[in-house]
């Protein structure tokens, strides 16, 4: 299972515009793609109801999970979002 | 042909077929479904694949944070894990409607423990459930009305986020049954330039499709109207047009005493809207605006660029300190304690008080956003002070920040009450007549069935702007009116007749402002002041003041 660590920078956390983003990207996805805190239990990525249930406020760290074939470049697609995030400061 | 009165918020003249949005959708029931389980789940998901195509469709119509919050609401409809809470339900025995119901129930749970922003995202998920559970149940889809003719909506109270999805093209009018002048349907619709009548009884009992003329100036709706009647409003209407155009140049009356004309703003996006108003400077920049939906606090580089921005604009600008609280709570300005009845609790001047950091803070950024400025440029208020204390306090910290103009609002009663004493604390005054009214007829501003109580011509707080507007003349400072009361034009000549020095409104308001008075005296706002406190209930009030302001007519007022 291919796994990568980010960190939340926008200012409204991985809410709003920023976790609609995700999600949309997420979806597209082939393979599954779970999120989740670094201790704590991983959710559907492709969910949005489930990505905000999490209240990733900024500044967390969250854990990126896929399996699967490509699940490599998902997750670097997927991690990429997270600084562009910080850059619009959204 | 039928009349109904309600009272005009938003003045123009509307006329078109009515369209009724009424009720809310129930809670399915929880009858037990015996049919095939297969058909009743792509049933359910049918139903939500369509409101997430017809929100997606809707998004890419709205611009700006409507359009975010609508592609939000659509990811929501299609979400995989929705669906599969659904299925469960489904086969374990529900129908289509109340699985749906009961699955976004489990997420609505879940949300609303979250933090507040993502409380306020429940209303969201809400929305979404409604849409597709009116679909599954055959029932009318909730909130504003797919429509191709323009139309004039007619609704009990509609929440902020429909208004922002209306078509300013499509709805000629909007009347509700409930809601006050100060109401959200009021302030939007003025912002949007729509015609509006609120508390209207007996306008949900129209049927869709009748056709109405709405006259948001006089609060009057004709049922079924005959041409005069429209020929008629339209010409009062016109009337006030060209009122508004030949009425140029600094707010002062006929014989040219002088009462500036200003701008309410949340920010520097507001500030191009205002100056094509011809608004003379800012009279309230709700600073909390700058901060609503953020986590932490904007950095005191962010803060100075969007007050230097606003003080480059305008000659005057009062900046009202954080005003948190209440209805605008600030993650990083909390309460001591969770409060029974936040309205009186700790908010506004308290709250910051509590805080003293982010006061100084935002004192010590203002200060720098004027630096090489005027010094009378900036003016700075604080929001909520009851007494001499707390005004002489904050005026003390503005000192500290280097600021030389203090000023408070007069919001609770008691401060108008002895205005005099806080008047030796400070520079000047703003009187917020929105939360004077709350305050003082003892009605909570959200509750919308009593928004009748909080009319600003009720007497009683015609008294109370009356004492503080006195006690600030008396000691040679300046008393301003900030909330919406100033946007009424016949009020703004009563209250220039109370002494006020100063008038703050959204920017649409401004010209009508501009136009009524410049057509009367001081001599005459001063009688109708008189005449309206000498009155004994607000509509009194309102006929007395309209009597002593003989040019009204002629403005189609």
């Amino acid at each position: 299972m291919a796994e990568r660590l980010v960190r939340v920078e926008s200012m409204v956390g991985l809410h709003s515009r920023p976790a609609a983003e995700f999600v949309k990207a997420a979806a597209q996805c082939p393979v599954e793609v779970s999120v989740g805190r670094h201790t704590g239990e991983l959710v559907n990525a492709k969910s949005i109801l489930a990505v905000l249930a999490l209240d990733a406020r900024p500044g967390e760290h969250l854990r990126l999970c896929a399996e699967g074939e490509g699940a490599e470049e998902v997750l670097d697609r997927l991690a990429s979002l997270f600084t562009q995030f910080s850059e619009t400061n959204a | 042909m039928r009349e109904l009165l309600g009272t005009g918020v938003s003045s123009g003249v509307g006329v078109g077929p009515v369209r009724v949005v009424s009720g809310t959708v129930p809670e399915p029931p929880a009858d037990p479904f015996s049919g095939d389980p297969v058909a009743e789940t792509a049933r359910a998901l049918e139903a939500l694949e369509a409101v997430g195509r017809e929100l997606e469709s809707r998004a890419q119509a709205a611009g700006g944070e409507a359009k975010d919050m609508l592609a939000a609401q659509a990811l929501m409809a299609r979400d995989p894990d929705l669906a599969g809470e659904i299925r469960i339900g489904i086969s374990a025995g529900l129908t289509a409607a109340r699985a749906v119901y009961e699955s976004f129930g489990f997420y609505r749970e879940l949300l609303s423990g979250a933090s507040d922003y993502m409380s306020a995202r429940v209303s969201d998920l809400d929305d979404v459930r409604d849409r597709a559970v009116a679909r599954l149940m055959s029932l009318a889809v909730p909130g504003a009305p797919e429509s191709d003719e323009p139309y004039v909506l007619i609704t009990q109270d509609l929440a902020p986020a429909d208004l922002a999805l209306l078509d300013p093209r499509q709805v000629v009018a909007f009347v509700t049954e409930e809601g006050g002048p100060i109401g959200h349907t009021a302030i939007l619709a003025r912002a949007m330039g729509i015609p509006a009548i609120v508390s209207c009884p007996g306008v949900l009992e129209l049927k869709d499709g009748e056709r109405v003329l709405v006259d948001g100036a006089s609060g009057r709706l004709t049922v079924d109207p005959e041409d005069e009647q429209i020929r008629r409003a339209k010409a009062a209407e016109r009337a006030r047009a060209e009122a508004v155009g030949s009425a140029t140049g600094p707010g002062r009356t006929k014989d040219g005493h002088p009462v500036p004309l200003l701008a309410n703003i949340g920010g520097p996006k507001d500030v191009d809207r205002a100056l094509a108003s011809g608004a003379e400077g800012v009279g309230l920049f709700r600073s909390e605006y700058l901060f609503l939906d953020r986590e932490v606090p904007l950095t005191e580089e962010q803060q100075i660029a969007a007050y230097r921005e606003v003080l480059e604009a305008f000659p005057r600008v009062v900046v009202r300190v954080l005003d948190a609280g209440a209805d605008k709570p600030l993650p990083f300005l909390p309460p001591a304690a969770v409060e029974p009845n936040p309205a009186l609790g700790e908010r506004g001047l308290r709250l910051l008080r509590r805080h003293p950091h982010v006061l100084r803070g935002q004192l010590r950024a203002l200060a720098k956003a004027a630096e090489g400025l005027p010094a009378d440029r900036l003016r700075v208020m604080a929001p909520m002070v009851t007494d001499a204390e707390e005004a002489r306090v904050f005026t003390a910290a503005c000192r500290e920040a280097g600021l030389t103009q203090a000023g408070i609002m007069i919001e609770v009663p008691a401060a108008a009450i002895r205005a005099r004493d806080i008047a030796e604390e400070v520079d000047f005054f703003s009187l917020g007549t929105n939360d004077l009214a709350q305050y003082v007829f003892a009605v909570d501003r959200q509750v919308t069935s009593l928004t009748r109580l909080q009319d600003p011509w009720r007497p009683a707080l015609l008294d109370l702007m009356a004492f503080a507007a006195e006690a600030a003349v008396g000691a040679g400072k300046g008393c301003g009116v900030c909330g919406e009361a100033a946007a009424d034009p016949i009020m703004a000549c009563v209250l220039a007749g109370l002494g006020v020095t100063s008038l703050s409104m959204s920017a649409p308001s401004l010209p009508l402002v501009r136009a009524a008075l410049a057509a009367h005296t001081l001599d005459e706002c001063r009688a109708a002041a008189a005449a309206a406190r000498a009155a004994r209930t607000e509509t009194q009030a309102r006929r007395a003041a309209r009597a002593a302001l003989p040019a009204l007519e002629t403005l189609g007022l």
